[in-house]
């Protein structure tokens, strides 16, 4: 009982923020969990008003409180249009964090963490190791999406069509990589992400591809750990903290003008999150750092100011359309740049698809915890891409991509799953 | 001992929602009234569901709140006990037929009204009621508030397009009224007292609503003014000048400073009143009528007009609206958005009132609102976490509404009575018009279940 009159006093310091929501609903019209399920508790104004209830010792049952808080994608629809302004993201994320605090973590998500995410050297170790076995559990579809089905794991990860592994990760292929700056006179540090370092490398090696082209140096330093985004969604402070402090230390060493990430989670995490949650002695280096983050699409057209008039390599165009990623439109205002770099590609003929902007359903581990829902969030997505007439559909996420190409290969269509910079790359020769 | 287990017989456990963090999360709407948590909440999947739910809810005496998306701005979907059924239309969400021949529609309650209205625009039909919240609001709550909006004063508002209802009574038996027809006096006009009565007479199954051929050219402009006066004159040249624009809206100079504060459009801050004016109809009408206005405009006083050229400034002219709300709102914690309504010609007065009552009580009010129909909306912006500030709010509206019925205006022009204004109607009505009501309401709800609080508690 303590326990939850600590719990209550600690949200209530989010009173300020939460009295500001007006309940006039306006969340209900973009929620993608609530287009699902019309359940008034999965949607924001439902949300803050537990939260409210639980921080005034109205509610004494904060698992139930905590099961509906997790039953959303961060997506962060919700707060761009929200008309009163409510920080629901802040909210959010703050609320897991109190929650995880008293109510411990999910041991799985805790393992997951606190075990490999923090331990970027036994979690490449742990990647490296499994591969032989790959063949094993992983049969590849030959499909447009390039996915695998596992049917001997049915159990753990469902009907899943997982991406086909690479041979080697970014960081057995390459080690500690520094070249430096050429022609452009930029520098920048790569940060792959964990997916760009051991699941998407094509979307990396396009991205050295760009950066080679252009004269841009590029340094990638070996054992980056995980932007932390995965263990802050979940609430575990402790674990990001630990992430972030590992990787300033790491980043902190280097000399670049920008860190560019292909991965829209990690550039906000980076350039938002890192400083906010830093500890007092790393405040600094997390804001200095945090200032040069910047998404590759933006780095082309608004850094580097590419050539974006269309080229071709002849033959008919095939139509490829675009899904906004919700970090990269909604929190970083990016869906104008990597339209350009489609665009610029003339082997394509470029077409929006209904509600480009719409949630894809993955939401980081949302989609490991509640599995059917972010399914069927996503199949909107997949019908959308699939009624544009797309042979292909780039995103600027590679957990978007995971999330879709998984929906795609579900429905048997086939329809390619790329990422903007390496279509972007396919013009350079 | 409430019967869960036959309403889950009846639509399903899954549409059964009886733990309290659910059950909590029906509690409020959109008004700026405290919370109260029903007993249990039901969400029926077909209409047949939704009978039986009534009916079961008769069978036990239960009070019943019909809901559909919880914008009410009065309480009308706050349960009216901790022993409240909320009966949620939500998933009753099919639009069953858009007929072009005949110009009507037939939709089921929990349809989004903005969603309708795309539907019927993709058939080129117009459906014209647009409430501020039709982005979320249902068209079952739009009948049963009777939804206005910005272009009531040249479309009407949502009576002007229910041709015909199916309800339920308080048994769970089904009441038919009106037809697909233009005309139809088969019987009482049953729909028309569904219209505004907020979920004490009947909930609605199925609506059928009439469709209008869309205009097909519109012009949008924006006057700024140094004095209200000079804006209300304006309007009412503008409407002796037979022209009916489809927008005309309004704002005050608290308001427009909040938006320039916010957004920086390059709004005059010294302006008094800004006019927002749309006109539409045959591109030939729509060129006289915006010269028209545009003379009466200059003619008034207006200290500069900005006509929009193409569809890019007409988008900029109504960016300013459309920010009026996000501006007011984000400026305290709890905005309290009013709509007492008066002739148009009244609106200085109006607003005088309105600033007069504001510096009485020291409070922040901010007005904008529907300046061709004299539906303004004063939005007091408090914390009602402040005791002391919000018993000066509540003053403030006591004194408003008197002043407003003195005015020979009404208390609501779009938001409803629900229970957040009910104490004032018998000041604009009379005791036998309360009687009345209650009279009715007994005898078609005798057990006394659907919103029992609600405009005339019975």
């Amino acid at each position: 009982m303590d326990n939850l009159k600590n719990l209550a006093d600690e949200l209530s310091q989010l009173d300020d923020k939460l009295v500001k929501c007006m309940r006039c609903g306006t969340c209900q019209s973009v929620c993608p969990v609530f287009a699902e399920t019309k359940k008034e508790s999965d949607v924001t104004r439902g949300k803050l008003a537990l939260l409210s209830n639980l921080a005034q010792g109205l509610i004494d049952d904060p698992k139930s409180v905590r099961e509906r808080l997790d039953r959303c994608l961060l997506c962060g629809s919700c707060q761009s249009a929200c008309p009163s302004g409510v920080s629901i993201l802040d909210i959010f994320m703050r609320a897991r964090e109190i929650s995880a605090q008293y109510m411990g973590l999910n041991p799985i998500k805790k393992m997951a963490f606190r075990v490999m995410l923090c331990n970027p050297k036994l979690f490449a170790f742990l990647v490296k190791i499994g591969r032989p076995f790959h063949p094993l559990f992983m049969r590849d579809q030959k499909n447009a999406p390039h996915t695998a089905k596992a049917p001997l794991m049915k159990l753990a990860i469902g009907d899943r069509c997982l991406p086909v592994m690479p041979k080697f990760s970014i960081g057995e292929k390459y080690g500690d990589l520094d070249i430096p700056a050429g022609k452009s006179g930029i520098k920048v540090l790569f940060f792959t992400g964990c997916v760009g370092d051991k699941v998407y490398t094509n979307v990396t090696e396009a991205c050295l591809k760009i950066f080679k082209h252009f004269g841009v140096g590029v340094r990638i330093p070996k054992n980056l750990a995980c932007c932390g985004i995965p263990a802050l969604a979940s609430g575990d402070v402790p674990s990001f903290q630990k992430m972030l402090v590992h990787d300033i230390d790491i980043i902190a060493k280097s000399d670049f003008d920008y860190i560019v990430t292909a991965c829209a989670s990690c550039t906000e995490t980076i350039g938002e999150l890192w400083a906010k949650y830093a500890p007092p002695q790393y405040a600094d280096k997390a804001e200095k750092i945090g200032a040069k983050a910047i998404d590759i699409n933006a780095f082309l057209t608004d850094v580097l100011k590419v050539d974006l008039s269309p080229k071709s390599h002849g033959g008919a165009p095939e139509k490829i359309t675009y899904h906004d990623s919700c970090h990269l439109k909604k929190s970083l205002g990016i869906w104008r740049q990597p339209r350009e770099l489609l665009k610029a590609n003339a082997d394509y003929q470029f077409v929006e698809m209904n509600e480009a902007d719409r949630c894809c359903g993955c939401g980081g581990s949302f989609t490991l915890t509640h599995y059917d829902l972010s399914k069927r969030i996503g199949s909107r997505k997949r019908n959308n891409i699939v009624a544009s007439g797309a042979r292909t559909v780039a995103c600027g996420c590679p957990a978007c991509m995971m999330q879709i190409s998984n929906l795609l290969a579900l429905n048997g269509d086939e329809v390619k799953v790329k990422h903007v910079a390496e279509i972007f790359a396919d013009t350079l020769d | 001992m409430l019967p869960t287990k036959d309403f889950e017989k009846i639509v399903g456990a899954e549409n059964v929602f009886a733990s309290v963090a659910d059950r909590q999360s029906y509690a409020y709407d959109s008004a700026v009234l405290n919370p109260v948590t029903p007993a249990l909440v039901v969400a029926p999947e077909t209409t047949e569901q939704l009978g039986q739910v009534i009916a079961l809810c008769y069978k036990h005496g239960l009070p019943m709140t019909v809901r559909g998306s919880g914008t009410n701005l009065s309480g009308g979907t706050i349960p009216d006990s901790t022993e409240s059924i909320v009966i949620l239309t939500q998933k009753l969400n099919r639009i069953i037929e858009i007929n072009s021949a005949d110009l009507y529609a037939v939709v089921e309650p929990g349809v989004v009204t903005a969603k309708f209205a795309s539907a019927v625009a993709q058939k080129n039909l117009f459906y014209p009621p647009d409430p501020g919240s039709q982005a979320v609001s249902t068209i079952g709550g739009n009948i049963a508030e009777n939804a206005g909006g910005l272009r009531g004063l040249k479309y009407g508002v949502t009576k002007d397009y229910v041709m015909g209802l199916e309800f339920f009574d308080s048994k769970g038996d089904i009441v038919k009224t009106g037809s697909r027809t233009v005309k139809c006096v088969t019987g009482f006009n049953l729909a028309g007292l569904m219209v505004a009565s907020e979920g004490t007479l009947g909930i609605i199954s199925k609506a059928i609503l009439k469709l209008v051929p869309p205009p097909k050219a519109s012009k949008a402009m924006m006057a700024v003014f140094d004095d209200v006066q000079k804006a209300a004159d304006a309007v009412a040249d503008i409407i002796a000048a037979h022209i009916l624009p489809c927008t005309l809206e309004f704002m005050d100079n608290v308001t427009i400073n909040m938006v320039e504060d916010d957004v920086k459009i390059g709004l005059p801050r010294s302006a008094q009143a800004i006019l927002l004016i749309e006109v539409d109809g045959h591109p030939a009408q729509v060129e006289d009528d915006a010269a028209t206005v545009e003379k009466q405009l200059s003619k008034n006083g207006a200290s500069s007009v900005v006509v929009a050229r193409d569809a890019e400034e007409k988008n900029k002219i109504w960016e300013a609206r459309r920010k009026a709300l996000p501006a007011l709102a984000r400026r305290r914690p709890t905005i309290v958005l009013e709509d007492a309504t008066v002739p148009r010609s009244k609106i200085p007065a109006m607003i005088e009132t309105v600033n007069d009552v504001a510096a009485k009580y020291d409070l922040l009010v901010g007005t904008f609102g529907h300046a061709g129909d004299g539906n303004l909306h004063p939005s007091i912006l408090c914390d009602r976490r402040d005791r002391e500030e919000f018993a000066r709010v509540g003053k403030a509206i006591d004194e408003l509404f008197t002043r407003t019925i003195e005015m020979g205006g009404t208390l609501s022009g779009e938001h409803g009575i629900g229970t957040a204004k009910a104490k004032w109607l018998e000041l604009e009505t009379s005791p036998a018009t309360i009687e009345f009501a209650r009279n009715m309401r007994r005898a078609i709800d005798p057990k006394r279940l659907f919103n029992p609080s609600k405009i005339t508690a019975i």
